[in-house]
C-alpha cells in the first residue's frame, strides 16, 4: 500500500468561485488582491488532522434531536441528507469529518449575531457532525431550512442551504461549501450562489430530491454526494474502491 | 479497469457569519450537544516543544478587524513531524488547531508549540512554520497562508516554500516574536496584503 499521496491535483480556479465577485458585497473588502502564490505540496498540505469514529456521539448527526429536550423534537418538514465522499479520481473518501450547520425552518440561526424577526425554535440549535463510513457515505437528519433576508442588497434572500465544512486526508483538501435544494427558485436570484462561473458549478451543489429514502409517514430525503481533490497518483496505485 | 474517473471538486461556497455554529459551537451560544470546541486546545500537559503562543487579527481592505473569521492551524511537532494521532482527543498533540476571531475584538489566539523543521520530499528543509486556512462572509474560497518565525532567520533564508515569494512580500508572513508570544496579523488586501497560497 502507498503511505502518503505525493501531490494533490493542482485546484482548478476557474471552477471555483473567483475571490471577488462584486454582486456578492462581503467579497470587496475581503478579497485578495494578488493571485495566490502556487508551490508544489509538501508534507505540510498532504498531511492533516485525523478524526475517530469514537468522538461521534450517536445524536451528533441527528438535528431533529440533538438539541431538542428528551420529548421534543425540531420544527419543520423532517429530511435526511445522506450522499458520498469522494475525490477527484471517484475513489470514496472514508473516515472524514462533516460538520454541517443551518438555520431553522423558520429561517432563524442560533447564533448572537442573528437579528431577524423569524422564531427561534428552542428544540432546535442548527449544527450536527458526522464521519463518513468505509464506503465514503454520511447521513444527517434535519429539518429543512427555511430562506432568510439578507442586508446584501434590497429585498436579498438566501435561498434554502445547509452549510458543510469537510475534512480530507490533507490540509490541501479542506472544503467549505453549502448545500441547496432542487427546484428552489431563489438559487438563481442568490450572488453567493452565482459566485459559481458554471451552472455545472451550480448544479453540483444542489441536492436532489431521493425518494428511494425518504420514510413514508416520515421523512423526504436529499442527496447530496462530495468531491475532494484527488491526488496526482494513478488509480492504480491503490486498491480500487469506486463502485 | 484503466478508465480514469475525473470528478469535478466541490465547489467552494463562503463559510458565512455563522461559521461557529457547526465549528466553534461554544463560541456564538450554540454549545448542546456539542460540549467542547474541537481544535479549542492543541497541547496537553507532556507535549514536547517550545510552549508559544500565536496571536493576531485579520484586517480587510478598510482596515476593519474581521470579527467573523474561523481559522485553522495545521502544524508540525517540536521535532518537525507531523502527528498521527487523532484529533480532537485531550492532552494529545495533534498539529490541529482551530478558533473564531473573537466575535467583538476580532484577536485570535492559538497556544502551542513551535514547530521543528519538515523535511521536502528532495531532502531539503522547510523553514519552521505554521500552515493557516482562514474563512469568513465575504470569502468565496478559503484562504491558505503560512506563518513563519522572525527568530528564524537562517532557516527562513533556506526554506524552499519561504523562497519562492517574491523577497518584498516575504516580511508579510513572519511573525514577530513578543516574549513567548508570536503576533501574526494578516492583511487582506491593500499595501500589507498577506502572501497568500495556491496549494
Amino acid at each position: 500500500m502507498k503511505a502518503r499521496p505525493e501531490q494533490f491535483q493542482s485546484r482548478d480556479r476557474t471552477w471555483q468561485p473567483k475571490a471577488l465577485t462584486p454582486a456578492y458585497k462581503s467579497t470587496r473588502l475581503r478579497a485578495p488582491g494578488r493571485p495566490p502564490v502556487l508551490f508544489a505540496n509538501t508534507l505540510s498540505e498532504t498531511t492533516g488532522p485525523v478524526f475517530g469514529h469514537d468522538m461521534i456521539g450517536p445524536q451528533d448527526n441527528d438535528l431533529i434531536c440533538n438539541y431538542a429536550s428528551s420529548d421534543g423534537a425540531a420544527i419543520g418538514p423532517r429530511i435526511a441528507v445522506h450522499g458520498r465522499v469522494r475525490d477527484e479520481n471517484g475513489r470514496v473518501v472514508p473516515g472524514v469529518l462533516i460538520e454541517i450547520w443551518q438555520a431553522n425552518s423558520a429561517g432563524r440561526y442560533r447564533h448572537k449575531n442573528d437579528t431577524y424577526l423569524a422564531p427561534l425554535d428552542a428544540n432546535f440549535g442548527g449544527a450536527g457532525r458526522t464521519i463518513t463510513d468505509k464506503k465514503g457515505c454520511y447521513t444527517f437528519q434535519t429539518v429543512q431550512p427555511g430562506p432568510y433576508p439578507w442586508p446584501n442588497s434590497e429585498n436579498a434572500w438566501r435561498p434554502a442551504h445547509i452549510h458543510f465544512s469537510v475534512f480530507g486526508s490533507g490540509f490541501a483538501q479542506r472544503l467549505i461549501t453549502q448545500m441547496y435544494f432542487e427546484g428552489d427558485p431563489l438559487i438563481p436570484l442568490c450572488p453567493i450562489v452565482q459566485s459559481l462561473n458554471d451552472p455545472a458549478a451550480v448544479n453540483q451543489l444542489t441536492a436532489r430530491l431521493d425518494m428511494d429514502t425518504a420514510i413514508s409517514m416520515d421523512r423526504l430525503a436529499y442527496r447530496f454526494d462530495i468531491v475532494l481533490r484527488g491526488t496526482t497518483s494513478t488509480p492504480f496505485e491503490n486498491r480500487l474502491e469506486g463502485n | 479497469m484503466g478508465t480514469k474517473l475525473r470528478l469535478r471538486e466541490s465547489p467552494s461556497q463562503t463559510a458565512g457569519p455563522y461559521v461557529h455554529i457547526g465549528c466553534v459551537p461554544n463560541t456564538c451560544g450554540v454549545g448542546r450537544p456539542f460540549m467542547t470546541d474541537l481544535g479549542a486546545v492543541m497541547l496537553g500537559d507532556k507535549t514536547p516543544g517550545e510552549r508559544i503562543a500565536v496571536e493576531g487579527q485579520i484586517f480587510d481592505g478598510a482596515g476593519d478587524v474581521l470579527k467573523d473569521a474561523l481559522i485553522e492551524v495545521w502544524q508540525a511537532d517540536h521535532a518537525g513531524q507531523y502527528a498521527t494521532a487523532t484529533a480532537g482527543q485531550p492532552g494529545v498533540f495533534s498539529g490541529w488547531g482551530r478558533q473564531a476571531t473573537d466575535l467583538d475584538t476580532g484577536r485570535f489566539r492559538f497556544e502551542t508549540i513551535k514547530p521543528g523543521c519538515v523535511q521536502c520530499a528532495d531532502g531539503r528543509l522547510q523553514a519552521p512554520h505554521i500552515s493557516f486556512w482562514i474563512v469568513a462572509r465575504g470569502i468565496n474560497l478559503g484562504l491558505n497562508t503560512r506563518m513563519y518565525f522572525s527568530d528564524e532567520a537562517q532557516a527562513n533564508a533556506k526554506c524552499p516554500v519561504f523562497l519562492q515569494v517574491e523577497e518584498q512580500f516575504r516580511p508579510t508572513l513572519t511573525a514577530e516574536r513578543n516574549g513567548d508570544v508570536y503576533i501574526f496579523d494578516i492583511y487582506l488586501q491593500g499595501a500589507k496584503e498577506t502572501v497568500f497560497f495556491d496549494i
